[in-house]
């Protein structure tokens, strides 16, 4: 168990790194670390004579140890654009993002475990059918589309919901939410739907394969035999075995639901990391960019170790053997 | 949801591609599949459409000497008002007729979704061949890389590969270069999946005989094991390019959305799209609408191809 | 940041209650203005943009000594009288307003009032182009000050309506001495602070998010000013469409910048009304005259542009009213020269501009040498005037049909302007706002020499020491006959040369919750502290 574990951390530090390393390339080659200071109308001598002070001669693993020092102090450099260290611009959208990213995850997992269960349950259903080739054109629907779809509806026609922004938010220390107020929740509704769209389908699909396949197992055959329940076998025994792969799978989403928050952020006007990584990408805001790489990583490094360790918790056939489970 | 990639039907007698893909036993179960015909219809039109666009568009939409400002905002079905031409599905606000842009959009779609699933496809398969064939670290290294990959959401790769190749390309330049960087941002964003299925693949075939053999008599295997193993995996990986190509075509009309793909003189489905929002409001709805439909329909067609594909390769399911 | 955040809290909690109840009693009393527009302030370091943005959040925080009203007439602001002195027309005497403080509470002196000019002089504030003329600012009482200017200077009081004035001992203690150099990527003490005497103090600033700002309790004119506004919470929305939804769905009471495709639909919405009206901005294309070879053209070894008869052939190729009828709706003015009908030296007689004539373009091209045109970029902003970026597209077209085959670059505004006054296009577009309503802050800014102070925003290489001598003249020139017959003498110089290309003057629209009524500005930086007067 305890290799288990400790196999699971190392190899998160060695793809943390790997990111860190793609991250600081970028910062160091691409972008021009001395007109993140200085400005592009410096003079030649006073470049060389800041490139030699920050050490940007140094041998590249020099470099390398020292950004990777600086990241851990919360030093990720100074934005070009707006000229304000990048950590602040980060905290400062971090609570919009991952407000939005949680809420559409939780939202996407519990309907499309209802929903899969459902159609599962109910595999020659009327609705449930429909529910499945809605989820396959859902699929087919770029999320932006549903976004200006949603507005068209509700924001323009209807009128109902708010078409951009969080609303009302309230601060806990650098902390904000938009959870307490009602134009904070109003204005989370669209967001969270079309980010959220894309998973459900994905969880949805999944959930109701999962059902069928553990149904058709010989234990579940065999639990029908000794006349439990229908409700009973449905519940306690094909629900739970389905959960393993399907927490997995919502697990490993979080990450993607945090990344895919560009293009619904975007759509929303909602001010959080999203919308600043593609304004950055737009006017080429290199450390912004990096930052940007390093937070989604770390937040998928997290989110793969929580996994693990929830596996590791749900799929007793683990503890006590080193196994790692087969991805 | 089974996963042909994991396992590879090392009973299937090694074919060639096509004869595989053409197998009597395949065109029966596309004729028995009323919605594999009408996706694969639906597909079909379009490419052609895209294809001709030169001989069947009324207008060249990609040429700002042929538009006509005073056309702009022709409403569906009516004559313009500089040109007096016909617009079908009305004009946009440069008076470029929506129709014709469909067909040129649709064929940029279309090109940057092959050329980028053909780059990722290209790149998948020599590295899982490469990984399963020579194993060890750099085994490891190429499949680690993989993971992390498959981790990231593609658009997010992407825009960072879009973001690196915009600070190298001077702006001047970058209309012209604007079709490669999206298509190596979309390629190099989903290469790992083929790289899993292949090096699977390759790693049943390492341990046979022939290719034992082969080492011993000092003959690269790799070139012998590629030969047994891509007819192998021929169904899983036309499986995942028909599905990635619904992907890379998505993504290639969110990154235009976003505005950081294709510019607006030569607009693909998703620059289209992203112009017409902004007229969404004042009552122009055609110029977002039949891009839009063009989009969902091309992408659901060939979605609903790729998953009919999966069933009809999977002896499971049948 | 940390400390304030403590505070905040229950002041939310009770602004949140206050929202709650203020929906069953609504009074005139506690009113928040909620302001869109398509962009944000760059920076709210005062001298640091030249730009409307800028100056819109400016005038809610600090103050100008003197201040335009929406009808572009001057009214006194931190100063009460001004005057030419009698016996040496070099010296401008400004007398200032008494008990007067800023924000902090530190009482406004004439010290101030020297410090802000002399820090809006300095080689890092884009401001500096409107004080060319001064030479020297000097304290005279606590109440007086003096602007010695190089000769005399009639029209000093114009070019002072968006300098801001800082407090000195607040500058100096917050790291905001000097202003913010945007071309440099650095903040300052006053990027997103900010102590002014104004009407709002500053309650929090989130770049590219938000800006709030609240009644200043101890402002001046309170009494004067009944505007009504407790609070004014201002946010940039880049996207057109979603900023009219916001509208339309009262999420907002006051859009700046409609679209002008939104403008017939908000006409006819309930409980929306739109004002609308020409703005003091032409629109124009320029032209990279000064280089000896295009950077981004296929022509090697000379540059197409640096003929004339290619300039011309680009004007005559220019479809105005095309523009006007389908890219502007309507909601423009085309024009011939880079002005607008509202400053001095405008003349109706040579506000005349080139038939839209493809074949006679062609010809010119021809003429020049290039009877098959050329290749060229165009760079534009994509959100800073109306429809930029689609009047962009549509002189693509439009020169495409001349055989020169334009590329376009849209991109920010933040990424065009420093570029334009590093001189790095071959070819943009650009608007040019006349806040001195007078033509010589047109020829200073954009047709005379780039120098430290002047020709900042000349992007075309023009450099012509005749025509240089000419607007220099300006600055100190008093007999006003004399000075009207030489800027007649400089615009007919520019017909002929054609180094920019007019396009229009915009029309901007703002539509606003029919319980608001603020007029056109015809600077478009709407001063809110006006509206009681306006208001019904």
């Amino acid at each position: 168990m305890v290799a288990y574990l400790i196999r699971s951390v190392v190899q998160a530090a060695l793809v943390m790194l790997a990111v860190a390393f793609i991250a600081f390339s970028m910062f160091r080659y691409v972008g021009d670390p001395i007109a993140s200071i200085v400005g592009q109308d410096a003079t030649i001598r006073d470049r060389q004579e800041l490139a030699e002070s920050l050490g940007l001669n140094d041998p590249f693993p020099v470099q390398f140890g020292r950004f990777l020092a600086n990241a851990l102090q919360g030093d990720l450099g100074i934005s070009y654009r707006q000229g304000r260290p990048v950590v602040d611009l980060l905290v400062e959208r971090l609570p919009a993002t991952i407000e939005l990213a949680l809420l559409s995850a939780l939202f996407a997992f519990l309907i499309g475990l209802a929903l899969g269960v459902y159609a599962a349950l109910n595999r020659h259903g009327v609705f449930a059918n429909i529910v499945m080739a809605l989820s396959l054109i859902g699929v087919s629907l770029p999320t932006f589309l549903i976004g200006v779809g949603l507005i068209f509806l509700f924001a323009v026609q209807l009128r109902w919901l708010p078409s951009f922004g969080r609303g009302e938010t309230v601060a806990f220390g650098w902390w904000t939410t938009g959870l307490l107020t009602e134009s904070g929740l109003k204005s989370l509704i669209m967001p969270v739907v079309t980010l959220g769209f894309y998973q459900l389908t994905l969880i949805m699909r999944l959930v109701r394969a999962e059902m069928l396949e553990v149904l058709r197992t010989d234990y579940v055959k065999f639990a029908r035999a000794r006349g439990l329940s229908e409700r009973a076998i449905n519940f306690r025994h094909a629900l739970r075995n389905t959960m393993v792969p399907v927490v997995t799978i919502a697990g490993l989403q979080l990450g993607s639901v945090i990344a895919f928050a560009i293009v619904t952020e975007t759509v929303f006007n909602w001010p959080g990391l999203g919308a600043l990584f593609v304004k950055s990408v737009e006017v080429v805001d290199i450390p912004v960019m990096a930052a940007y790489l390093m937070f989604v990583g770390l937040v998928f490094v997290v989110v793969n170790l929580v996994v693990d360790l929830t596996y590791f918790v749900l799929d007793p056939r683990l503890r006590g053997t080193g196994a790692v489970p087969a991805r | 949801m089974s996963d042909p990639a994991s396992k590879p039907q090392a009973s299937a007698a090694p074919m060639g591609a096509i004869g595989r893909a053409l197998d009597a036993d395949l065109w029966f179960w596309f004729r028995s599949s009323p919605v594999a015909i009408v996706s694969a219809f639906v597909a079909v039109t379009l490419i052609a459409a895209a294809l001709l666009a030169d001989v069947l568009a009324p207008q060249n939409a990609f040429d700002a000497a042929q538009l006509n400002l005073l056309d702009g905002f022709t409403p569906p079905m009516e004559r313009g008002m500089g040109s007096q031409m016909l617009f079908l599905m009305g004009s946009d606000d440069q008076g470029r007729d929506i129709f014709s842009a469909l067909f040129y959009g649709t064929r940029l779609s279309l090109l940057v979704g092959l050329a980028s699933v053909l780059f990722s496809l290209t790149m998948g398969i020599s590295l899982g061949l490469l990984a399963g064939y020579v194993g060890g670290r750099t085994e490891m290294f190429i499949m680690r890389v993989a993971d992390i990959q498959l981790s990231f959401p593609a658009i997010l790769i992407a825009l960072l590969i879009f973001g690196v190749a915009r600070s190298l390309i001077p702006p001047q330049q970058y209309e012209t270069a604007a079709v490669v960087v999206i298509i190596v941002a979309i390629g190099l964003s989903n290469w790992a999946q083929y790289a899993r299925t292949v090096r699977a693949s390759t790693l049943v075939e390492r341990n046979k005989e022939y290719v034992q053999a082969a080492r011993l008599m000092g003959i690269s295997g790799l070139a012998i094991m590629a030969r047994h193993v891509l007819p192998n995996v021929t169904g899983p990986v036309l499986v995942i390019a028909t599905i990635n190509l619904a992907l890379a075509i998505i993504e290639e009309a969110t990154l235009s959305f976003l505005g950081v793909g294709l510019p607006v003189t030569q607009p693909s489905l998703g620059t289209l799209i992203r112009s017409g929002q902004k007229f969404l409001l004042s009552g122009e709805w055609w110029i977002l609408f039949f891009p839009a439909l063009v989009l969902v329909l091309l992408a659901l067609a060939i979605n609903l191809l790729g998953d009919w594909l999966r069933d009809a390769l999977n002896p499971k399911l049948r | 940041m940390k400390q304030m955040d403590k505070t905040r809290l229950p002041a939310l909690f009770a602004a949140t209650l206050l929202a709650t109840t203020a929906l069953v009693t609504w009074s005139a009393e506690a009113k928040t203005l909620r302001w869109a527009r398509s962009q944000d302030a760059t920076t709210l370091d005062p001298h640091s943009g030249n730009t409307g943005p800028n100056h819109v959040l400016g005038h809610n925080i600090y103050e100008p000594l003197v201040i335009r009203g929406f009808d572009g007439k001057l009214v006194g602001a931190l100063a009460t009288s001004w005057r030419v002195l009698p016996d040496n027309p070099s010296v401008w005497e400004f007398k200032l307003r008494p008990n007067v403080k800023f924000h902090n509470g530190n009482a406004f002196t004439a010290d101030d009032v020297v410090f802000s000019i002399k820090r809006a002089l300095m080689p890092a504030a884009d401001m500096k182009s409107l004080l060319v003329s001064v030479e020297d600012v000097t304290k005279v009482d606590d109440l007086t000050v003096q602007f010695k200017t190089k000769g005399p200077n009639p029209l000093l009081v114009n070019n002072l309506t968006n300098l801001f004035i800082m407090d000195k001992e607040w500058s100096e203690a917050n790291n905001a001495a000097t202003p913010q150099n945007l071309k440099e990527k650095t903040e300052n003490g006053a990027t997103r602070n900010a102590n002014g005497t104004g009407p709002f103090t500053l309650v929090s600033r989130e770049p590219d998010v938000r800006t709030v700002v609240k009644k200043n309790d101890a402002y001046w004119g309170n009494a004067e000013y009944n505007h009504g506004i407790t609070e004014i919470v201002y946010r940039p929305i880049p996207e057109a469409a979603t900023r009219v939804a916001a509208l339309l769905s009262g999420e907002i009471d006051y859009l700046q910048d409609v679209p002008v495709q939104d403008i017939a639909r908000l006409q006819t919405a309930q409980g929306i009304k739109v004002e609308a009206g020409p703005e003091n901005r032409p629109i124009f294309l320029g032209f990279n005259i000064g280089l000896p070879e295009l950077r981004s053209s296929d022509v090697k070894g000379k540059n197409p542009l640096a003929d004339v008869r290619v300039r011309q052939a680009i004007n005559t190729a220019i479809n105005r009213d095309a523009i006007q009828r389908v890219t502007m709706r309507g909601q423009s003015e085309p024009v011939g020269m880079v002005w607008s009908r509202f400053i001095n030296g405008y003349d109706k007689a040579m506000d005349t501009w080139p038939k839209y004539d493809v074949a006679a373009a062609k010809k010119l091209l021809a003429d020049a040498g290039y009877p098959n045109g050329f290749s060229i970029t165009l760079h534009t902003t994509n959100d800073r005037y109306v429809n930029d970026e689609g009047i962009a597209q549509s002189v693509v077209a439009m020169l495409g049909q001349i055989g020169v085959k334009v590329t376009l670059v849209a991109h920010s505004l933040r990424v065009h302007f420093p570029g334009i006054q590093r001189g790095e296009y071959d070819f943009y577009l650009l608007g040019w706002g006349i806040p001195t309503f007078d033509s010589h802050y047109i020829f200073n800014d954009l047709y005379r020499t780039k120098t430290p102070s002047a020709g900042t925003w000349n992007g075309t290489g023009l450099s012509n020491a005749e025509l240089d001598a000419k607007i220099d003249s300006l600055n100190s020139e008093v007999d006003t006959a004399k000075r009207n017959a030489t800027i007649v003498d400089i615009w007919k110089w520019i017909k002929e040369n054609d180094v920019y290309a007019p396009i229009h003057v915009q029309f901007i629209a703002g539509a606003m919750r029919s319980e608001w009524t603020i007029p056109t500005d015809v600077e478009n930086t709407p001063k809110m502290k006006f509206l009681g007067a306006s208001r019904s």
